[in-house]
């Protein structure tokens, strides 16, 4: 497995990065959507109701039935990949957005009221700021899980790791079916736990040093 | 000490206290939220003088909130008019209406997210005021509420107590200079001690500002105290006595005032009295890293068995008994946390109570901005009290 990995190391750290990138540009996108969306809707109840709804059910699709679906519309390409991951990346994303914003004290939201913030400005500079750890640890999550999903859109060709695992898995019992896939599924878990990091990190940079725990 | 400067356009009242701020006038002003039938506020029509405190007090849910958030609009009024000075701000932006007007609330509503300064700069820099500007008004402030600007400025709100928070959320509300504050039951979350010693730089930081202040409370003893005036409000914010805490405690509009005054009507006027009403007694100071000895002997000859001790900026530290300074060389700087203070502004209850949760026969007062005053004894205190009650009594 190691000369497996080692033949074609150029390809996978061309994958890997092809993957990375896949990632990180949807959890963006998703993130923006899905706060845009909190956004709008945290100060309904029944709007919220809705968002959460839809967050609990779209958690539920398959990935699979999802690209399926896609591939309708959009054929086989980069297209319904994206959409499909930045569809998963922003469900998580606007759970935790919404009991974020949802959450802050309201007596804090009076005060900046009170003393003459207009809507927009306590929401930027207030609201969103103090539910910034829980909307971060949405990210995280989405992040994760979004990583797995990825691979699979490597189903309709989109880019990514997820072309190991599909070609090992197509060649089962053939040679390096197993190292293949093996490979894929390594390289996906490896990038998983460094974004990770990298997002801890960014907490830790991103986070108000009064509301740190 | 009376060398801080008047602002501009600042006016003196007939009682000769300064008056910075703008009276406030309600006319009509009427409440009715969605789904109930008996609107939470019923035509109000009150005149808050300008430069005094005016209390709101009354039970739960008689609409005292309500009313003073219609003030700055965080309620908009159903109808009726409000006016501030001459201007009818029923019509105004709502925004630039609350960055004229300081808004406190209870546990000061600080952002924990911002430093203590970066919450006490936010309305100046809403009002577009230049960067030094407000980092001077900044330690302006915070040195005004009684807090060191070097040490709390870049502190996080966690990181006070909750009476300092407080003092912090007064701050803020003061920053841009408002004519008028507004306050909802500020003292309703910090323990009896703190909140007596908030009571007094209260008392003490209106003096120097005289701003139009109107201020919620549930606690009758607090209104007397804080008020200049006091608004006794029924269900649906009805106006059942508006006068100075004298009158409302002498003569009760109705029964209804007469219950919420409570039974001890009578020995509340004799704790309305004030500390400065009382003559203090003079004692010896001594300053941190002074000589002990010279000290002590200062002291003797004055005939006083202890010493007061100030500190660089001239605020009480401790009081140590001869004795006790005797043993040191020079006049240590050790605070005393427990060291028993009032103001002169603190009523006569609020001394005895001090005295007595310290275990002391007397408290240290302190004027304006923390420099000493004297030191109020128990005979004295007593002494008052028995004046009072006879001149009560007839
Ligand atoms: N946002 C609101 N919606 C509906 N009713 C309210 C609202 N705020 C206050 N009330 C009602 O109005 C009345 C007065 O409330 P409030 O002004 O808070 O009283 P207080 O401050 O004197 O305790 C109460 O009966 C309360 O239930
Ligand atoms: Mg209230």
């Amino acid at each position: 497995m190691w000369d497996y990995v080692l033949d074609r190391r150029g390809q996978i750290a061309q994958q890997a990065l092809q993957h990375l990138s896949l990632v990180v540009q949807c959890v963006l996108l998703g993130t923006v959507i899905a706060l845009l969306v909190a956004m709008a809707v945290y100060r309904s109840p029944r709007a919220t109701a809705l968002a959460n709804g839809v967050s609990a059910v779209g958690l539920t699709i398959p990935a699979f039935a999802l690209l399926g679906i896609l591939l309708a519309p959009f054929g086989f390409g980069i297209t319904p990949a994206v959409i499909a991951v930045t569809f998963y990346a922003a469900l998580p994303v606007l759970r935790n957005a919404v009991v974020g914003l949802a959450g802050v004290d309201p007596s804090l939201v009076e005060s900046a009221r009170g003393m003459g913030m207009s809507r927009l400005a306590t929401l930027l500079r207030v609201e969103v700021p103090l539910a910034w750890p829980v909307i971060l640890a949405g990210v995280r999550t989405s992040t994760q899980m979004v990583m797995g999903i990825a691979a699979i859109a490597a189903y309709v060709l989109g880019p990514g790791l997820g072309g190991f695992i599909f070609t090992g898995l197509s060649r089962l019992g053939g040679a390096n079916a197993v190292n293949s896939a093996l490979t894929g599924t390594m390289a996906v878990v490896l990038l998983a736990l460094v974004l990770d990091l990298l997002l801890v990190l960014a907490g830790r940079l991103t986070t108000p040093r009064g509301i740190r725990v | 000490m009376s060398d801080t400067k008047a602002p501009a356009g600042a006016t003196v009242a007939s009682s000769g206290r300064r008056a910075s701020g703008l009276p406030i006038r309600l006319e009509g002003v009427t409440k009715r939220y969605p789904g109930q039938d008996k609107p939470a506020v019923d035509a109000v029509t009150l005149e808050l003088p300008a430069g005094r405190t005016t209390m709101f007090v009354g039970p739960s849910g008689c609409g005292k909130t309500t009313l003073l958030k219609m003030i700055n609009r965080l309620i908009e009024p159903t109808s009726g008019k409000i006016f501030l000075g001459d201007e009818d701000v029923t019509g105004q932006d709502p925004d630039q209406l609350r960055r004229r007007i300081g808004y406190v609330i209870q546990a000061g509503g600080l952002f924990p997210h911002m430093t203590v300064g970066a919450n006490v700069a936010l309305v100046p820099k809403m009002l577009g005021w230049e960067k030094k500007k407000v980092a001077g008004r900044v330690d302006e402030l915070l040195d005004l509420v009684g807090l060191d600007p070097t040490v709390y400025r870049d502190r996080y709100p966690r990181e006070l107590s909750g009476g300092q928070q407080q003092r912090v959320g007064v701050a803020r509300g003061l920053a841009a200079d408002p004519p008028v504050l507004l306050m909802d039951e500020p003292f309703g979350a910090v323990d009896p001690i703190t909140r007596q010693r908030l009571q007094d730089e209260m008392l003490r930081i209106q003096d120097e500002l005289g701003k139009t202040i109107v201020c919620v409370t549930h606690d009758f003893d607090e209104a007397v105290k804080l008020g200049d005036k006091i608004v006794v409000f029924d269900v649906g914010a009805r106006v059942v006595q508006h006068g100075t805490p004298e009158e409302v405690l002498s003569d009760p509009a109705e029964q209804y005032v007469a219950d919420f005054v409570g039974a001890g009507a009578t020995l509340k006027q004799l704790t309305l009295a004030r500390v400065e009403d009382v003559e203090l007694r003079q004692v010896t100071t001594a300053t941190v890293g002074g000589d002990s000895a010279a000290a002590v002997a200062v002291a003797r000859a004055a005939g006083d068995d202890f010493v007061v001790v100030l500190d660089q900026r001239g605020r009480p530290v401790s009081w140590p008994t001869l004795a006790e300074l005797g043993r040191t060389t020079s006049v240590p700087g050790t605070v005393d946390a427990r060291l028993p203070v009032v103001g002169l502004r603190s009523t006569l209850n609020d001394a005895l109570d001090t005295m007595l949760a310290a275990s002391q026969a007397g408290v240290v007062v302190m004027g304006n901005r923390d420099s000493l005053a004297g030191v109020l004894t128990i005979e004295s205190v007593m002494a008052a009290i028995r004046q009072a009650r006879a001149a009560v009594a007839g």
